[in-house]
């Protein structure tokens, strides 16, 4: 097969797949499994919260039970302290250093608070993390949280949950550009297309949730999400041809 | 005698000298894939049957769900 042994490299970890799945919005676990299972997900986020007396949801035996990665995130926390602590309570729970750093500045927009984020990058590398962190499409931004010691920076397509694509295609050739950690394109996404351009933008990986959990058949879109990644990473490889304005004949003049 | 605790943001009222599992134990809180943070500090699951709880003390115990 062409690009066998095309792996996704980060800390300690070797990605087959590309595509990371957020496990937020599935209707049930039934659903998420199948999904999970049609992605061919190696790496999946999950979030924490306040335990009741009955434990969590099932959704960590799933996880367990098909041998996937748990990406442990940040998510709800508005402050750099709370999100060290809630990184260091999954760490605790979930024995792995491996955290998706995300926090959001409100919750219309859900958008990084970027002084926020690189104060808890900050800390989060010097405690020992491996940090996945959740950005603005801020070329500036991104290169000071690799600068921080990020094993992965995650620029957004577009806001959590909105679909809305890659708004700023530009602003991502640039992070990936003068990147040398992983770039994964994370929120956004509304269908395969997204995914795809991702991609042949140069993006070494794809997160998203919604686009797949709340689709209408989301074990078919995961499977769709599973082929356009795929696509655009043998596009990226390949080298597209240049844009030009005019026809350009590709039958021989008679 | 007793001591009021805030677990999870609820008052609770246990005996004096409790320790973190004491507490877990009480609640019937699967001891697998959680955590505790006692006053905003990540207790060790080493730790959880040392640490007496002090009165007053707000406990945070967490697990993973779906999310992200």
């Amino acid at each position: 097969m062409i690009d066998e042994g095309d792996h996704l490299v980060i800390g300690d970890h070797k990605l087959t797949s590309r595509l990371i799945i957020g496990t937020g919005g599935a209707a049930n676990l039934s659903v998420l499994e199948r999904a999970l299972v049609a992605s061919g997900t190696e790496l999946t986020t999950v979030a924490m919260r306040r335990a009741d007396a009955e434990g969590g949801s099932g959704v960590l035996e799933l996880l367990r039970r098909l041998g996937i990665t748990l990406l442990p995130n940040t998510a709800g926390c508005r402050s750099a302290a709370e999100a060290v602590l809630t990184a260091q309570l999954a760490r605790e729970a979930l024995e792995t250093d491996l955290v998706k750093l995300e926090v959001h500045a409100d919750d219309r927009t859900l958008l990084p608070d970027p002084v926020e984020t690189l104060d808890a990058a900050e800390r989060l590398v010097a405690d020992g993390f491996t940090v996945f962190v959740y950005t603005n499409d801020d070329p500036v931004l991104a290169l000071r949280l690799e600068e921080a010691g990020c094993a992965a920076v995650m620029p957004l397509g577009a806001p959590i949950g909105t679909g809305l694509g890659i708004r700023n295609p530009h602003n991502i050739e640039l992070i990936v550009a003068r990147a040398s950690v992983p770039i994964i394109l994370d929120a956004g996404i509304g269908t395969a297309s997204d995914a795809t351009l991702a991609m042949e933008l140069g993006c070494d990986a794809v997160l998203l949730s919604t686009a797949v959990t709340r689709a209408q058949d989301p074990e078919r879109m995961a499977c769709a999400m599973r082929s356009a990644v795929s696509a655009g990473r043998l596009a990226r490889a390949a080298g597209r041809i240049p844009q030009r304005f005019w026809a350009h004949a590709s039958s021989p003049p008679r | 005698m007793h001591i009021h605790i805030h677990i999870n943001g609820e008052e609770r009222e246990f005996p004096d000298g409790s320790t973190v599992a004491d507490l877990l134990t009480a609640l019937g809180t699967p001891r697998q894939g959680v955590a505790v943070a006692l006053d905003g500090e990540v207790v060790r699951r080493a730790n959880w049957a040392e640490v007496v709880v002090p009165d007053g003390a707000r406990l945070e115990i967490l697990t993973a769900v779906q999310g992200g």
